[in-house]
């Protein structure tokens, strides 16, 4: 037991990535069964390591080599609060992808399919919870490959998927690459992967050029696969013809990791040169965040898909987390980590909903054919919207927190200026999810028949909205981690101050 | 003592200390501009493929140390006691095993994308792709038309 509990942030990434290949092996009718599993294990041990976190770095020796020269698993308030909330909104969606999946996918393919959607959730624990910056590479790509393979599945369905499914793994490799060469410079003037040795020996480097080419190229890397303004365009397209339980999986959790990797990257590993993350924070993150936020809700208005439409929410709310980032204060920090928390459960819950809504129907929803689905399947349709008002930013729901801490740090960090626009932008977010509110409940003559609804749906569902209005009441703990976790991003600034 | 007079040149001094990047920085350049400009899909992958492979060699290079020999302890190296022995660094050598399985991964996906694209379209040349792409948008739209009509 002590064994179990001493290997618990080994056994979170080992536990997907093992029972992947269990997956693949066992019969068909366990693929599931062995997917909730592995999430299970994943998502108990991310919370017994949160419940006995009592602060502090701790760090866990991958085969008992120390660091820097073995591969070392860091825990600390950033990393535990990311892996927490991958590990928990996949467990959910494993539970809600069984009854979503097989309109869109040959049963035949369960087994594949949950390998696949198995390591893509490895990867991205890995990536939280990794402090070895090549070892991040291997774990961005185990995630990105597995994802691609799971867009493609929705080639069955509409075989547009295929060609979406290359682009995606063409910029997503381009991504990793760029990433993997900034961490080849980096090595070459220190001689050392691990990230807060990075951080240490960085400011000692005899040239700093090379070092700043390095840090250049790791941003872009990591701002291709967090999907930030303008590398952001794989994004609509993968989540709209991927398979919508894999939508809901991926919007949940897949950018997460590369944002939190972003923020590891420029205040833990760069830490020291606060003049040129600087420079990178506040001309090229904010003004990228400032056109995400705007162009991803001015396109969700017009678009008629709903799909299509919550992922370009995402592009904006991608962008509400960079600029809490680029504010590179440790409110700013504090209100994206929030956000990172926030918008998963939104968007996880959301994409439940309308995977619930899309397999009743038998066909993908647009704003014309979900008209009085309020009436039709009330459970479902009310659930999602419940996530759709936090995505707005209603008071008494997550969404209001994120929004209240990310005006706060905005006019902490005095931009006034910047907060007009994200006031602006919330209020255009009401366009498009009134739209919704309006074609569910307030269009049609009120005679519709009534759909069945899933309870592996829903239950899921409501458990998301749930801790939506939740998280909106009791925002503490929520708050307090994210302030935890924002002091342990920038804490190596203090404790290496050589440079 | 030719070379040491090529080597008094500055640009050529540069050109040949730092031959191993110049060459990584031309093949990065190279496979970037095939995966961006080509419109056959295969091309692109190939194209990828280079741009990785320019990365392998600049880590590989990074571990070279003129004169250094492989970190084995040998009983020679113990007896040239006093005499320091080169060595060059295997790490980078290792990290790049583990991403050539990445890249041979990642090849192999898209080849397998790449068949299936195909199959599914008939070519693999992403003009026609999209054109067919925009193709299935115009029906799906003229099939909306008709249904309200019906």
């Amino acid at each position: 037991m002590t064994a179990f509990l001493t290997n618990l942030p080994a056994i979170i990434v080992v536990s997907p990535l093992l029972l992947a290949v269990a997956a693949v092996l066992l019969p068909r009718a366990c693929a599931w069964g062995v997917a909730c599993l592995a999430t299970a294990i994943s998502f108990i041990s991310a919370w017994l390591l949160l419940l006995a976190y009592t602060g502090g770095r701790q760090s866990y020796h991958l085969g008992g080599w120390e660091p820097p020269w073995g591969i070392e698993f860091a825990l600390d308030g950033a990393s535990l609060l990311v892996v927490v909330v991958i590990a928990s909104l996949s467990f959910i969606a494993t539970i809600a992808s069984r009854a979503v999946f097989f309109p869109e996918v040959n049963p035949a393919d369960s087994q594949r399919l949950y390998g696949a959607w198995l390591l893509a959730i490895g990867g991205l624990l890995g990536l939280a919870l990794s402090a070895d910056a090549f070892n991040i590479f291997v774990f961005l790509e185990i995630s990105s490959l597995a994802s691609v393979t799971l867009v493609a599945m929705g080639g069955q369905a509409d075989k547009r998927a295929l060609v979406t499914a290359f682009n995606y793994l063409v910029i997503g490799a381009i991504g990793a690459t760029f990433y993997v060469i900034g961490v080849g410079f980096c090595y070459a003037m220190t001689g050392t992967l691990n990230m807060v040795d990075l951080a240490e020996r960085l400011p000692l480097a005899s040239n700093l050029t090379p070092v700043f080419i390095g840090l250049a190229f790791m941003v872009t890397g990591l701002m291709v696969k967090a999907a930030v303004f303008p590398v952001h365009f794989w994004l609509p397209s993968a989540y709209g013809f991927a398979p919508i339980a894999v939508t809901a999986l991926l919007a949940a959790v897949a950018t997460k990791a590369p944002l939190y990797v972003l923020a590891r990257v420029t205040f833990t590993v760069f830490g020291s040169f606060t003049t040129m993350t600087g420079f990178i924070l506040q001309w090229i993150l904010i003004p990228l965040a400032l056109m995400a936020i705007l162009l991803g809700t001015i396109l969700a208005i017009y678009e008629k898909d709903i799909k299509t439409m919550l992922a370009q929410s995402s592009v904006a709310q991608i962008g509400y987390i960079v600029l809490g980032f680029g504010l590179g204060t440790s409110v700013g920090l504090q209100a994206g980590l929030v956000h990172i928390a926030n918008h998963a459960m939104i968007k996880g819950g959301m994409f439940i909903g309308l995977a619930g809504i899309a397999t009743a129907m038998g066909k993908r929803a647009n704003l014309s054919n979900v008209i009085g689905m309020g009436r039709r399947m009330p459970i479902t349709a009310s659930g999602f919207i419940v996530c759709g008002l936090s995505l707005i930013g209603v008071p008494l729901t997550a969404g209001f927190i994120s929004k209240l801490y990310l005006v706060l740090a905005v006019i902490d960090g005095g931009y006034w200026q910047i907060t007009a626009l994200v006031l602006l932008a919330s209020a255009l977010s009401v366009a498009y999810v009134w739209r919704l509110v309006e074609a569910f409940w307030f269009r049609g003559n009120g005679g519709e028949t009534r759909l069945a609804e899933n309870p592996l749906v829903y239950a899921p569902l409501w458990l998301l909205a749930g801790a939506n209005v939740w998280f909106g009441m009791n925002a503490d703990g929520l708050v307090s981690a994210a302030g935890r976790g924002a002091d342990s991003l920038m804490a190596i600034t203090s404790v290496a101050g050589v440079g | 003592m030719f070379d040491s007079v090529l080597l008094q040149v500055p640009i050529l001094s540069t050109l040949i200390s730092h031959w191993n990047y110049i060459i990584v920085v031309v093949l990065m350049m190279i496979g970037l501009f095939i995966v961006i400009s080509s419109l056959n899909l295969v091309k692109k992958l190939v194209g990828l493929t280079l741009f990785q492979t320019s990365v392998f060699l600049l880590y590989i290079s990074l571990g070279k140390l003129a004169g250094g020999t492989a970190p084995i302890i040998t009983h020679s190296t113990y007896a040239s006691q006093g005499e320091a022995v080169l060595y060059s660094n295997p790490l980078p050598h290792v990290l790049i095993l583990t991403a050539i399985v990445v890249g041979v991964a990642t090849t192999a996906l898209g080849l397998a994308l790449v068949l299936r694209i195909y199959t599914a379209f008939n070519s693999i040349e992403e003009d026609v792709l999209l054109a067919e792409k925009r193709q299935i948008e115009l029906d799906d739209a003229k099939n909306k038309t008709k249904r309200h009509r019906a």
